[in-house]
C-alpha cells in the first residue's frame, strides 16, 4: 500500500485523451467544408468533379485571376469596396443608435420604460419579413431602391435589437457608483454617458461592431431585393450571378471569389474571437 | 450569485429618487438618448406591421395602386396554391429536423467541453467559427457543391448527390444548420459554467451516478439557456433563406422540396409582384412564429427552472 507522501505517478487520464481525440476528430470533419473551398479554389477545371482528391494536382492560380476580373464587368475591387462601405456604414450606425438606446434602457428612468423595454425585446424575435414588403415601399417611395440607403440607414435607427439588449446586459453590470460620482462631480446623463459609461462599455461596443460589420458583410436576402444594378453589387451579391451558372467550367473562379468573400470574416474571427464568443455567451445569460 | 434567466424587463431602482424638475430633465435626457430607437420602432417597424397587414387584404403590385381584395390572399393561400403548402411542408420538416439536431450536437460538445483543463478555449472558438461563415453565400454554394452530383458526399456515400433529389435536398440544407452548432454551443457552455460545482459535490457524496446528476441538476439548471436557445433557433430556421436560394439556384427546387417559406414569399413579393400575396404571407409567418413562441412559452412553465424563483 502506498502512502500519500510516496510520490504516485499519476493515472494516465485515458478519458481526456479520448475526448481530446473526439473532439479533434469531429474538428477535422468539420473544417472540411473549408478545405474543401481552399482546394478547389485553386483547381484545374476538369479536376473539380472528376477527381476525388481533395489537393489540385497543380494550383491554378489563374482562377483567382479570373475572380479578381470579377463578374458582369465589375472588378472585384469595387465589389469588395462596395461591401466594405455598407458594412462598414452599419458599423457605424449600429454602435451610435445601439449604444444611445441602451444606455436609457439600462440607465435612466422614463415612462413607459417596462413596456417599451418589453417591446423592445420582443422586435428580437420579430420575423424580418413581417416589415420588409413595406420597408421595401417606402424606400421606393423615397427614391432610395437600388441605392445604399435601405441597407445602412435602419442601423441608424437602432433597429437590430439584438445588440441594444446586448450592450444593455453589459451596462447594467457596471457599478452605479460611477454615474452617481460623475453627477456630484457636476455631469448630467450626457457628460456621463459619453465621458464615464461609453468609455467602459467599450468590449460590448466592440462586440456589436464585429457582429454588425460580419453579419452585414454575409447578409443576402436585403442586398437581393435592394440592389440590382451590377456596379452597386457587394461580394455576396456577385457570387449570386454564379448560382444559377450550371457550366462546371466556372467552378475554379467561382469558388476563389467565394474564398474573397469569406477572407474578411476569417480575419476578423482571428482578430476578435475573444469578444465574439463572449458576446455570444453573454447574450444568452444575465450576469 | 449570478442566475441564468431570460430578461423580462429592467428593474433597476433609481440612485436617490431626484427632485421634481431634476426629474423631469433627466425624463428629457432620457428619450433624447432614445429617439433614434424610437423612430425606428415607429417608422420600421410598427408603421411597417401595421401597412402589411392591410396589404395583405389587397392585390398590389408596387406600380397600381392596392386593390382592397378582403381575404382573398388568404383563402388562395390556403385552398388554391400547392405551392404554399409544399413550402409550409419543406419549413416545417426542415425546422423539425435541423433544430433538435443543432441544440442537442450544441448540448452535446458543452457538456464534453465542460470539464477541459487544456484546450477548452480552443475548442470553443474553432466550434464557434462555422457559426460565422455558415451563413454566407459562399458557404451555401460549397455545400451545393459537396452534395451534388459527383460532389463529397455522393462519392462517400454513392446515393449520387442529395441537392438534386426531392427527398433529400433539405437535409443538405438541414446539416448546414447543424453545421453551426457553435453559437448555441457557447452559450449552453456558459450556462453550464453558472453551475455551482457544490451541487455535483453533493450529488455524488449522496452516491448519485454520472447519468442522474445530468438528469437532476444540470438539466433543470441549464433549463433557461436551454429555453432561450430553443426559441431563438427555431424563430432563426424559420426564416432560413440563404442556402435554400443557393442549393436550388433561387427556385426551392428539386420537385419544390427546398421551397422554403422565405424563398416562396420572396418570389411571390418580388418576383411575380404580388406584394399583397407576399404581405398576407408574411402576417401568417408572423402569426405563426408568435404562436409557436407563445407555446414553447407557456409549456415551459413545466420544464424551465428559474433558481431566483423558488417561490413560483
Amino acid at each position: 500500500m502506498t502512502t500519500s507522501t510516496v510520490a504516485v505517478r499519476k493515472p494516465v487520464a485515458w478519458h481526456r485523451i479520448a475526448l481530446h481525440l473526439g473532439c479533434l476528430a469531429a474538428l477535422l470533419v468539420m473544417l472540411y467544408p473549408l478545405a474543401w473551398l481552399l482546394a478547389t479554389s485553386l483547381k484545374p477545371a476538369n479536376e473539380v468533379i472528376a477527381s476525388l482528391d481533395l489537393l489540385p494536382s497543380s494550383l491554378e492560380w489563374s482562377n483567382y485571376q479570373t475572380a479578381l476580373d470579377g463578374v458582369n464587368d465589375v472588378s472585384v475591387w469595387q465589389l469588395l469596396g462596395n461591401s466594405l462601405f455598407i458594412a462598414g456604414g452599419a458599423v457605424v450606425g449600429n454602435v451610435l443608435s445601439c449604444s444611445l438606446a441602451a444606455y436609457a434602457f439600462a440607465r435612466l428612468r422614463f415612462r413607459f420604460r417596462g413596456p417599451l423595454f418589453a417591446f423592445m425585446i420582443a422586435t428580437i424575435m420579430l420575423p424580418h419579413h413581417a416589415v420588409l414588403i413595406p420597408q421595401y415601399i417606402i424606400f421606393n417611395q423615397l427614391g432610395m431602391v437600388n441605392t445604399y440607403w435601405p441597407l445602412i440607414l435602419p442601423k441608424f435607427l437602432a433597429t437590430e435589437a439584438f445588440f441594444v439588449f446586448l450592450i444593455v446586459q453589459f451596462m447594467r453590470g457596471l457599478p452605479r457608483e460611477l454615474e452617481e460620482a460623475a453627477r456630484i462631480d457636476g455631469c448630467g446623463p450626457f457628460r456621463s454617458f459619453f465621458l464615464v459609461i461609453l468609455p467602459l462599455t467599450r468590449p460590448a461596443l466592440i462586440t456589436t461592431a464585429i457582429f454588425t460589420f460580419i453579419w452585414t458583410w454575409n447578409d443576402f436576402f436585403t442586398q437581393l431585393i435592394y440592389l440590382f444594378s451590377p456596379e452597386k453589387f457587394t461580394l455576396t451579391l456577385a457570387l449570386r450571378s454564379f448560382v444559377d451558372a450550371s457550366s462546371q467550367s466556372a467552378f475554379g473562379p467561382m469558388f476563389a471569389m467565394s474564398v474573397i468573400a469569406l477572407l474578411p470574416i476569417v480575419l476578423f474571427f482571428l482578430a476578435f474571437q475573444r469578444f465574439l464568443v463572449e458576446g455570444m455567451a453573454n447574450s444568452g445569460i444575465k450576469g | 450569485m449570478t442566475t441564468t434567466q431570460i430578461p423580462t424587463a429592467v428593474r433597476t431602482p433609481d440612485v436617490d429618487p431626484p427632485s421634481k424638475p431634476r426629474r423631469r430633465q433627466r425624463e428629457g435626457a432620457a428619450w433624447v438618448f432614445l429617439s433614434p430607437w424610437v423612430l425606428g420602432a415607429a417608422v420600421l417597424t410598427l408603421l411597417p406591421m401595421a401597412v402589411s397587414l392591410y396589404l395583405s387584404f389587397t392585390d398590389y403590385d408596387l406600380f397600381n395602386p392596392p386593390q382592397w381584395v378582403g381575404l382573398r390572399n388568404y383563402t388562395q393561400m390556403f385552398t388554391e396554391d400547392p405551392r404554399y403548402w409544399r413550402s409550409v411542408v419543406a419549413t416545417l420538416t426542415y425546422v423539425v429536423i435541423a433544430v433538435p439536431l443543432q441544440l442537442g450536437l450544441a448540448l452535446v460538445v458543452a457538456l464534453a467541453l465542460k470539464n477541459m483543463r487544456r484546450g477548452k478555449g480552443f475548442y470553443r472558438s474553432a466550434f464557434y467559427a462555422p457559426s460565422l461563415l455558415g451563413t454566407s453565400m459562399s458557404i451555401a454554394l460549397v455545400w451545393r457543391a459537396i452534395f451534388n452530383d459527383g460532389g463529397t458526399v455522393d462519392n462517400l456515400l454513392g446515393t449520387g448527390g442529395w441537392v438534386n433529389k426531392p427527398g433529400w435536398a433539405l437535409f443538405a440544407v438541414a446539416l448546414l444548420t447543424v453545421w453551426q452548432f457553435g453559437a448555441p454551443m457557447v452559450i449552453f457552455l456558459a450556462g453550464l459554467q453558472q453551475i455551482p460545482t457544490e451541487l455535483y459535490e453533493a450529488a455524488s457524496v449522496d452516491g448519485a451516478s454520472r447519468w442522474r446528476q445530468f438528469l437532476s441538476i444540470t438539466v433543470p439548471m441549464l433549463s433557461p439557456v436551454i429555453f432561450f436557445n430553443l426559441v431563438l433557433q427555431t424563430i432563426q430556421a424559420f426564416q432560413v433563406f440563404t442556402p435554400a436560394f443557393a442549393v436550388s439556384a433561387g427556385k426551392g427546387g428539386p420537385a419544390d422540396s427546398t421551397l422554403f417559406y422565405t424563398l416562396y414569399l420572396y418570389d411571390r413579393g418580388f418576383v411575380a409582384s404580388h406584394m399583397g400575396y407576399a404581405s398576407a404571407m408574411a402576417w401568417v409567418l408572423l402569426l405563426v412564429i408568435g404562436a409557436v413562441t407563445a407555446v414553447l412559452f407557456r409549456t415551459s412553465r413545466s420544464w424551465v427552472f428559474y433558481a431566483s424563483e423558488g417561490d413560483r
